[in-house]
């Protein structure tokens, strides 16, 4: 039976583009538009960067929980492979988020970690906890119990998220400039509008990295899949037992 | 009755809540040595015996499932004509117990042994709040016990887990139980801790009902 090649990278192309300019923009916007910092200077700027890798990061921890509870509700292991890519980027965007932070940090609090910082300790509790999600599923052999568990993982932790931001919120006092607030923030219009496409650019960047990995992995098991018809089945070597689905 | 099978078991071959106890007492004697302290108080007191009872908590949470998977309790259990999530309140109500076993144990031993101010005042308070506390590991604990078992490294799996799973549950139990234990103290808990420690029971309660059952099909 002809399978129907299916791609994920449709579309792919545009996004791309989209990504590059709005990163682009957002970047000149940063660097000539957005005015400077009046105690904290140039490092400020970093904020640009920091902010919105923290904000992407933790939705796509939740992206990945929802994700991950299509799998639950069908069964059809193509949710599960969506949620893996969802936290497996979002893992990436998290570390990022964090080392800018400690960055930033360093240069305006004069200390790499700051304890009494709600946002900064939450923020690694959640890292910590996603940071368990690849050993849960390598140590998992059987792939349906696999993609099921991992599921069922995300999905608690994911509605951890919010809770646990509530949770280390209350038990401190916050020094974090509350940029985030309902009702805009202090930031002046300028920095705002620089911050709000930084924001998109950042999220259009883990949307692109999203779907071009899907799109990777998708390619790889058509082509192994074409392999096995064409060559037979003794020519494919066994896959290694890996935490992607498969 | 799966709750009565468990408390049997562990009534006839005692193994699981002896280790927690003894845990418990020897992790006392090394935090006695660690700070370097004769008497403890206040939200210190409060750190070291929460975090003692989480890691005889862990022990326990290990051992939840194991008679279960090496003896094809699992298979046996879906076989019966009762609801799957019956499993979940079963465990969750064993670990419960044996935490309340554990306490009753180790917190009198905490006072004789590390507490500066006295056990009686701040007693009632600190009950209330154990209670609250050992709801959340007992659910949570379930909930990561059923998922790490039937890995490879279940051992490693269930604390690496758990533990930032329970962060939210444990900052709330210490800082409640912080300021019963400081000298003076009216004895009664904060009650924002006490309502954030109930929220979040309540919350993962529902939760791991929701996945649960995720967990034993097969």
């Amino acid at each position: 039976m002809p399978q129907r090649l299916t791609t994920h990278g449709k579309g792919l192309r545009g996004l791309a583009l989209a990504t590059l300019a709005t990163i682009s923009l957002a970047l000149v916007l940063v660097f000539f538009y957005a005015p400077l910092d009046a105690d904290q200077g140039f490092v400020q700027k970093i904020f640009y960067i920091h902010v919105p890798l923290a904000i992407v990061s933790l939705c796509g921890f939740v992206f990945g929980a929802l994700l991950a509870a299509g799998y639950l509700r069908t069964g059809d292991r193509r949710w599960d492979m969506r949620s893996y890519v969802a936290i497996h980027m979002a893992l990436i965007f998290g570390i990022a988020g964090l080392i800018t932070g400690s960055i930033w940090a360093k240069a305006s609090w004069g200390h790499w970690w700051v304890w009494n910082e709600p946002t900064l300790v939450s923020y690694l509790i959640v890292l910590l906890l996603f940071c368990t999600y690849q050993p849960l599923r390598f140590s998992i052999e059987d792939p349906e119990r696999q993609s099921r568990y991992a599921s069922v993982f995300s999905v608690v932790a994911g509605a951890f998220v919010p809770l646990n931001f509530i949770a280390v919120r209350l038990a401190q006092q916050y020094v974090h400039p509350r940029v985030l607030t309902l009702s805009g923030g202090h930031l002046p219009g300028s920095m705002q509008v620089t911050f709000l496409i930084s924001l998109l650019g950042i999220a259009l960047l883990y949307a692109t990295l999203w779907k071009y990995e899907m799109a990777a992995k998708n390619a790889r098991s058509q082509v192994r899949r074409l392999r096995r018809t064409l060559l037979g089945e003794d020519t494919m070597r066994p896959v290694g037992r890996s935490a992607a689905p498969s | 009755m799966i709750l009565r099978k468990d408390l049997r078991l562990e009534l006839r071959t005692l193994e699981t809540i002896p280790a927690m106890v003894l845990f418990s007492l020897t992790t006392f004697v090394i935090f006695h040595f660690g700070l370097n302290r004769a008497t403890i108080d206040g939200q210190l007191a409060a750190g070291v015996l929460t975090a003692t009872l989480l890691f005889a908590a862990i022990l326990g949470i290990n051992r939840l499932f194991v008679a279960e998977r090496d003896q094809g309790g699992f298979d046996a259990f879906l076989l019966a004509p009762v609801d799957r999530t019956a499993m979940l309140f079963a465990k969750a109500a064993a670990l419960f117990t044996f935490l309340v076993v554990l306490e009753l144990i180790s917190v009198p031993a905490f006072g004789l042994l590390l507490l500066g101010t006295s056990l009686g005042g701040p007693l009632p308070g600190l009950i209330l709040v154990l209670l609250l506390a050992n709801l959340g590991l007992a659910v949570i604990g379930t909930l990561v016990s059923a998922i790490a078992v039937q890995t490879r490294a279940r051992d490693l799996i269930g604390p690496i887990i758990g533990l930032p799973l329970l962060i939210p549950a444990l900052i709330a139990t210490a800082r409640a139980i912080g300021p019963i234990l400081a000298p003076g103290s009216s004895g009664s808990p904060p009650g924002k801790w006490l309502a954030i420690l109930a929220l979040y029971d309540v919350v993962f309660a529902l939760l791991a009902y929701a996945v649960f059952d995720f967990l034993l099909e097969d």
